[in-house]
This record gives C-alpha cells, structure tokens and sequence, in this order.
C-alpha cells in the first residue's frame, strides 16, 4: 500500500467505507511508518501499536455493520497530557515516568466511542511548559521539514508525528499557543477551541483558565471532523459549557463572499520575519480575492500587554495545579530521607525540569504576600481589557486574521538558554486564551524552505467562522498538500 | 525588579523546589529579567477594572450532590510510591 502516509481523514474515511482496505491494513501501515520515520523526529513517548491493532480489529467488526462513523479506524496520536486508562501518561516529565491512569480523559471516551486507533503519545515539553518541545525531559522532537529544527511546542510530537505521516489526526493541548504554533512550525492545521467547548477531564491540569484541547490534522475538513467528536458538555469539568455542537463540516462550502475580517495591526510585531509577513500579506490579498471584505485597520490596542499578562497568569495557576505532585499519591518519589519536608523538596528538586520550576517559582512569587496585587491583580484587570477589546472588534467583523507566529521554526538550542526570546515566540497566540475565543492556524505559504501559518480567530462559540474562511482559502492554495521529505 | 540570592532562595521555599547552587544564580538572573518585562503593566489604567479569573463564565454551575461510582481503594493506591496495605506511607509529619 503505496502513499497511505498521506491520506487525509476524508479520503481514509471514504476507502475504509467502500472496503478498498480494512482498518488493520490502515492501522499496519502506519505501524510501519512509524518504525521507519520515528528515530529521524522522536515524537513518540509512547508507541501503542499492540493496542492500535486491537481496536482497528474492533473497527473494522463495525464497519463490517456499517456501523462507520467519521473517525472509525483512523490512526491517530494522543498528546501525553491525556489521561489514557492503562496506559502510560508521563507529561514528559520525569514526576510522571511511570505514572499508569486509573480513567481515561473526556476526550478519549468519545474518540473510543466513535472508533479510535490510537498509535502512541506525543512527546511535548514538560507540563506543557514550552515552544520547542525541547523541554521535555526524555528527548526534543525533531520538525520534519527540517530535523535540525524544532517542531515548535508544546504539543510538538503532536504535529510532527502527523506532519511525518505517523497518524492521520492527532490531540494537543493549547495553553497559550501549544497546538497552534506547532501547527504553523509543521503545515497542519491546529484548533484552539473556545474556552469550555472541550471538557477538560482527564488532561492535566498547567493553567486551569487558559487549557484548551484541540485537534492537528492535514487539512480544515478532518480538523472540523476530529473537533465535532471531541466538544461537547460535560459534567465532570465545572468550566464545560452546555453550547449545542453542530456538525462543523456542513458549512465548508468555499463561500466567504461578504464575510467582514479584521486585520489587527499590532500582530505584525516588531522583529517580524520579512518571509512570514509576506507569507501572511498574500494570504490576506487572498482572503480579499475570495469576495471577504478585509479591514487593514483593525486594532487590539492592548494586544503588547499579552505577553506580560500570561506569564503572570500562566505560571501562578501552574504554581498552584503542580503543588500536587508531592512524592505521595503518585509520581516520582524522592527515596533517600526520612524527613517529609525534605522528601517533598527533593522530590520536586529531581522530578521537575529547569523551565517547570522556573514557571513554579514564577507563579509562587507572583501570588506571595505583597505582590499579589503589583502581579496577579494587576494582570487579571488587564485581562478583563484585553476580553473587551475583542469584544468590541467581534461587533464589527466575523473574523480576525493575523500571523500565527512571528517566526519559522527555529534551530534546535537557538532559544533554550534564554527563557524571554521563547517566551516571544508566542506573542501572536497568548491573547487569544487570555480572551478564551477561538483560533485556528492554517497552512499559508513558506518562507525559507519551512511552513508559515495563518491565524484565524472569531467570537467565543464562533468556530464554524474559523472552518469557513479557513477552507476558502486551503481550496484556493495547495500549501496544505505538501510534505516534508525525511531521509528515509 | 531585581530578585537577589535570598529572595530566590524565599521563592524555592514557598514552593517547595528544592534548587541547587547554580540554579540559584541563573534563576536570580532569569527571574528578575521576566519580571522586568513585567513592568509595562503599570502603564495600563485598570481604575475601575473589575478582574477576570477566567473568561466564558456563563453562571456557576451547580450540580445535585449525589453518589457515584469512584475509583477502588486498589486503583487509587496504584500509582502510590509507598503503601502499607490499605495506605499511602508517608514520612512523619510530627516528630516526637
């Protein structure tokens, strides 16, 4: 079976329908291709092949009934954020190495309900604490357009496993820019959902107020697909938000003619590469071309102050999520003392990585005695400006567009010594889970041999916006039908 | 902001990280350099701002108290570094 690496949901989805192949033949050659791919990009913490072929074997017993839904028997990858019953879910952190779930995520529930294939867990940066993947604990996942380069983060196994053809689809979680940034570094399609549209059981927890699950695919279409099985309420998430979950893919017809987006201007940050702004003014002429009424002037005024906000906010409620790994209930345990107060010390000293007791230390500092109201106050206050700002530009256009990072992906080690200049790199995505709307980046050109991203975002609940201008302007480009060449 | 060797030392004791020697240094470096970065907020006018701790909060959702199955006493201790039967095991937290 020449070429399955490529395949989109759809077209998988319609093949497994007319029976030209069953899901353990999918499910095997992807197996393959993750044996021939997979010690170039290292995305994999965990492969699951035993338990892939199981369910593409219970997959295909339903198609056999014709009991075929959209994502029955697809290949695809879990960000090892997710809790997966029974099988290992490490945060890339060594706290969690050996760390087995007792239930599975939301999330997993309905992709098991509607006939998942799962062939591993994604490596990220710990905790979700990153933008290069290269925190993570075990080893840095590699871009396949480029392995000298990062994938972006944190979900960065996430995208690059899909981006080398290891699954079809894959989950990541987006904190402040985690599916969005490695989307555009590896030309998929990432999701950040509206805040509360995915129930957040079962993914560990980095900061409660911003967490969003979200899908990588190849195109808008399986992305829409993948985001339709996963949303939805949940009792069991106390932020889920009971919004009627329509069928996404019903309203990809190409059509923006009228469609009124916004082009805010801050988002062309200074220190902007020349390739990624070119990339995204001709994405935008695009837009123009397909009938969208496009607003150059559009403005976030506090859009600089993101930065600012979501290091305070981001690391002060990591500093209160991450007090729970304590060396008692789970998770690494520091063996060599009888004194509890040094065992919790160590045990946090040895199982956290540098960047995760950076954020800790951050946070605690920022909610301690006397600097609760010059940080954390503060920054919720201009929180509450940055939600209104988008508030008020959502009353005039249906969208907004903008870069998704100032940058192509990086060369491994460029920013891992200085915390700020990683921090920068996401200063397109931060606003948006400050705000809680939705986003997504799409495939929008290259610069320099590497993939560049456009960054679409409407009003809270508004992703269908997103789908619609999003596959307007992939069936105008065939940015979403290359594939990087890894030397195998 | 500027954060000295006792101040980051204060932080790690807040949080209960241990740190090492070198950490200290870098952490006191790495730390204050953010924390400058920090500063452009006291440009913003918040006069009258009410804060947000997160957006998209439609109500507060309250749900019927009742029972449901949980986790067994097995799958809960199973993840546990140390148990004693029916237990996680801990070091003394009085000492005599």
């Amino acid at each position: 079976m020449n070429q399955l690496e490529n395949l989109t949901i759809s077209q998988a989805h319609q093949l497994l329908k007319k029976r030209e192949f069953s899901s353990v033949e999918l499910t095997g050659a992807y197996i393959d291709r993750v044996e021939k791919v997979e010690n170039h990009i290292q995305a994999l913490v965990t492969q699951t092949a035993e338990v892939a072929m199981q369910q593409a074997a219970r997959a295909d017993e339903r198609i056999a009934k014709d009991d075929i839904g959209p994502l029955t028997g697809i290949p695809g990858i879990i960000k090892d954020v997710i809790c997966t019953k029974g099988i290992r879910t490490t945060c890339s952190s060594k706290m969690l190495e050996n760390f087995i779930p007792p239930y599975n995520a939301a999330v997993i529930e309905r992709l098991e309900a509607a006939g998942m294939v799962m062939m591993g867990k994604a490596n990220m940066d710990e905790f979700a604490m990153g933008s290069s993947n290269e925190n993570s604990a075990f080893f840095p996942t590699r871009n396949p357009w480029d392995i000298t380069r990062v994938p972006g983060g944190s979900s960065g196994g996430s995208a690059a496993s899909v981006a080398a053809g290891e699954a079809l689809y894959s989950l990541g979680s987006d904190t402040g820019g985690s599916i969005r940034l490695p989307a555009s570094f590896c030309n998929l399609v990432g999701l950040k959902p509206t805040y509360g549209r995915v129930s957040r059981y079962g993914l560990v927890a980095f900061a409660s107020s911003l967490d969003q699950i979200g899908p990588f695919a190849r195109t808008v279409t399986d992305a829409a697909m993948v985001f339709s099985t996963i949303a939805g309420f949940d009792e069991r998430d106390s932020t889920s938000v009971n919004q009627r979950i329509e069928n996404f893919t019903d309203h990809l017809d190409g059509d923006i003619r009228g469609m009124k987006i916004g082009v805010p201007k801050e988002y062309f940050v200074e220190g902007m590469q020349p390739g990624v702004k070119q990339s995204i003014e001709d994405a935008i002429r695009n837009l123009e071309q397909l009938g969208a009424i496009v607003d150059r002037s559009a403005s976030l005024p506090s859009t600089p102050y993101a930065l600012a906000v979501y290091y305070i906010l981001a690391p002060s409620e990591a500093s209160a999520n991450l007090a729970r790994y304590d060396g008692v209930k789970y998770g690494y345990a520091y063996p060599d003392s009888e004194n509890m107060w040094e065992v919790m010390e160590k045990t946090r000293e040895f199982g956290f990585g540098p960047e995760v007791k950076r954020r800790i230390m951050l946070g605690t500092y920022a909610l301690s005695a006397g600097y609760y109201d010059a940080y954390y106050l503060k920054a919720q206050k201009v929180r509450t400006i940055i939600c209104r700002e988008f508030s008020t530009a959502f009353e005039k256009y249906d969208a907004l567009v903008a870069p998704t990072a100032p940058c192509i992906a990086f060369k491994m080690g460029e920013k891992l010594d200085d915390p700020m200049q990683m921090y920068l790199t996401d200063v397109c995505t931060l606003p948006i889970n400050i705000a809680g709307i939705p986003a997504i980046s799409i495939p929008a050109g290259f610069s320099e041999g590497m993939p560049v991203g456009l960054q679409i975002m409407a009003k809270p609940f508004n992703e269908d916006a997103l789908f619609r201008i999003g596959y307007a302007y992939e069936q105008s480009t065939d940015w979403h039908k290359q594939r990087p060449s890894l030397p195998i | 902001m500027k954060l000295n060797r006792e101040e980051v030392l204060h932080i790690a004791r807040l949080a209960r990280v241990g740190i090492t020697e070198e950490e200290i240094d870098k952490f006191s470096r790495q730390l204050s350099d953010i924390l400058e970065n920090f500063e452009v907020l006291s440009q913003v006018d918040t006069d009258g701002i009410p804060p947000t701790a997160q957006p998209n909060m439609l109500h507060t959702i309250i749900k019927e108290d009742r029972a449901n199955p949980s986790l067994g006493r097995e799958q809960a201790l199973a993840n546990a570094p140390a148990r004693e039967g029916e237990f996680f095991k801990i070091r003394p937290v009085l000492e005599k």
